[in-house]
């Protein structure tokens, strides 16, 4: 089952529409990290709204997602994680620690823009004091 | 059967005669109990006021059940069959138990029904003690079953009630309250257990969906002690929680409180504490943009 | 619906098959959606550990009762290797695989009976049990 990836303005949406296997999630990570690069995008959002459970491999795989992505210079967030799947990840032990999170694709457009745009500023900051 | 004498002890007659003349002799007593409706059903009205049972109830009250009763349950000796009485017993504990009616009254009365209906029994067949022999053998186990249907009818339906107000109860010990948009108060009083901390827990994640929330504040200030369980539970819910794009802010933490914490090392560098609920709920318009003025600061000068 | 299920564990999709149908019977079984999610994760650990270490094995779900608990057994059983060190293999963070070393501690987190029997050369079987909470 292949997640479609959107490309929209800056940045790709990954939205996940049913169950996923390993492999799916692997494959997923693979499209998007190629993607990043080539539509040289700002940040990525993955739709995990339709996922009823998420267990260490998904979340490790998420979690790849966004570092690899932020080292070709793109902010990830995933939107949508359900409360029941949310309170069963923290009794696993799964946090996603140092990934952004937001509570729907609304959010987390407006938690890029936000990124985004803090990048901008501090970037030119930076120029302004140099 | 015959060399028994009208004078014989009464005992349970012999299976044989049991078994083919059951049937027979439920109906006959069925007949027999229909035939003196009215009189039977006010003698036991009679007898459950007297006995001072169902206090909570008028006089019009308890006739009106004590004929509903009377007619299930004679319904149940003649069909064998109990779900009706069954479903009328439940029914019934459900009107009665919020007015107070007791375990033993429903016992009770049932029991004088029973006793009602016996002694009518004796009244018409005392002439022939070897037919009353056998029609209180199909009477007994029939009258058991009903005596025991109607009580644990009861029982189970007060048990069923208890959970509910249980599960009540505990929900109204935390209401999850929205001040303002996306901005979510949590205030926890008393104790904690891990049942309550799911639930809590359970509430402010669906809580944070419903209302879009991105800020919450959990106010401890009136949680008397916790201990390391308790204290994993609440850094659960902050992450999970973050998990749903919501900020946790926690308030109210005792002195006594972040001792222990502390001591008992649980790792609490992830979570934002503020010292009280006001400087919390400060912190978290902050956070969502907020900016509270006094109104002579922000109305136009004229 | 059986009570009894049997999943066999050969590919990465038998993973979700089991998962699935382990969240199918506890809600059948009446667990709180909450309860059934936690479920899910717990299968879904130990059958992608099924995978990763021996290649091939099963699930099977089941619904017992003890008193007037109700609950669901899942137990998953495989002919691989086994473990060396059942105790460490339970720690947190430690895993041969690369993993996150959360499977078999994660799981047994999210139940409330677990137990694990394995014999190096002797393949491993991991019960675990959640009973249904009353009230919930």
């Amino acid at each position: 089952m292949e997640v479609p990836i959107l490309k929209q303005g800056h940045y790709l949406i990954a939205s996940i529409q049913s169950a996923l296997t390993d492999a799916d999630l692997s494959q997923l990570r693979e499209a998007l990290i190629e993607r990043v690069g080539r539509f040289r995008a700002r940040g990525v959002i993955v739709d995990v709204t339709a996922l009823d459970v998420m267990d260490s491999f998904a979340v490790r795989t998420l979690r790849d997602i966004a570092h690899m992505a932020r080292l070709r210079g793109s902010e990830t967030v995933i939107v949508g994680i359900q409360p029941e799947v949310a309170f069963a990840m923290v009794q696993l032990g799964l946090t996603l620690k140092g990934v952004s999170t937001a509570l729907d694709l609304e959010e987390g457009l407006a938690f890029l823009d936000r990124q985004t745009q803090l990048r901008i500023e501090r970037g030119s900051a930076r120029l302004d004091r140099g | 059967m015959a060399t028994k004498g009208k004078n014989a002890l009464p005992s349970p007659s012999d299976p044989q005669t049991q078994s083919e003349s059951t049937a027979a002799l439920l109906r006959e007593l069925v007949a027999l109990l229909r035939q003196n409706r009215t009189q039977l059903r006010e003698e036991w009205a009679r007898r459950i006021t007297r006995a001072q049972l169902l206090t909570a109830m008028t006089e019009e009250e308890i006739f009106a059940e004590a004929t509903s009763v009377y007619d299930n349950y004679v319904e149940a000796l003649e069909t064998g069959t109990f779900e009706a009485l069954q479903a009328y017993a439940r029914n019934l504990s459900e009107r009665i138990i919020p007015r107070g009616v007791e375990t033993h009254e429903v016992v009770g009365i049932v029991l004088l029904l029973r006793d009602v209906l016996a002694r009518s029994l004796f009244a018409k067949y005392h002439e022939d003690f070897d037919k009353l022999n056998r029609i209180l053998d199909a009477y007994e186990p029939a009258a058991n079953r009903i005596a025991n249907t109607v009580a644990v009818g009861f029982v189970q339906e007060r048990e069923r009630i208890i959970r509910q107000q249980q599960e009540a109860i505990r929900e109204l010990s935390t209401p999850v309250l929205q001040v303002r948009e996306r901005l979510l108060i949590l205030p926890i009083i008393g104790v904690i257990d891990p049942q309550r901390a799911r639930q809590l827990t359970e509430q402010l994640l669906r809580a944070i969906r419903t209302n879009r929330a991105k800020v919450v504040v959990i106010d401890i200030t009136g949680v008397a002690a916790m201990d390391s369980n308790v204290a994993n539970h609440l850094v659960q819910t902050v992450e999970a929680s973050r998990l749903l794009g919501a900020t946790v802010i926690v308030t109210g933490l005792s002195p006594e409180i972040a001792q222990t914490l502390v001591t008992i090392g649980v790792d609490l560098s992830e979570m934002a504490t503020v010292g009280d609920l006001q400087g919390g709920i400060e912190e978290a318009e902050r956070l969502l943009g907020y900016k509270v003025l006094p109104l002579e600061e922000v109305s136009p000068k004229t | 619906m059986a009570d009894e299920l049997l999943i066999p564990i050969a590919a990465d999709v038998d993973v979700v098959t089991a998962r699935q149908r382990g969240r199918d019977l506890a809600a059948h079984a009446g667990f709180s959606s909450g309860d059934q999610t936690v479920i899910a994760a717990a299968i879904s650990e130990i059958a992608r550990n099924i995978l990763m270490y021996a290649k091939r094995g099963e699930v099977t779900l089941s619904l017992v009762a003890n008193g007037d608990r109700r609950g669901i057994v899942i137990v998953a059983r495989d002919q691989g290797p086994g473990i060396r060190d059942v105790e460490r293999a339970l720690e947190d963070g430690y895993s041969t695989s690369g993993g996150l070393g959360l499977g078999l501690p994660g799981a047994r987190r999210l139940m409330d009976d677990f137990d694990v029997s394995s014999g190096v050369g002797k393949g491993t079987t991991v019960t675990m049990k959640k009973w249904r909470r009353q009230n919930a």
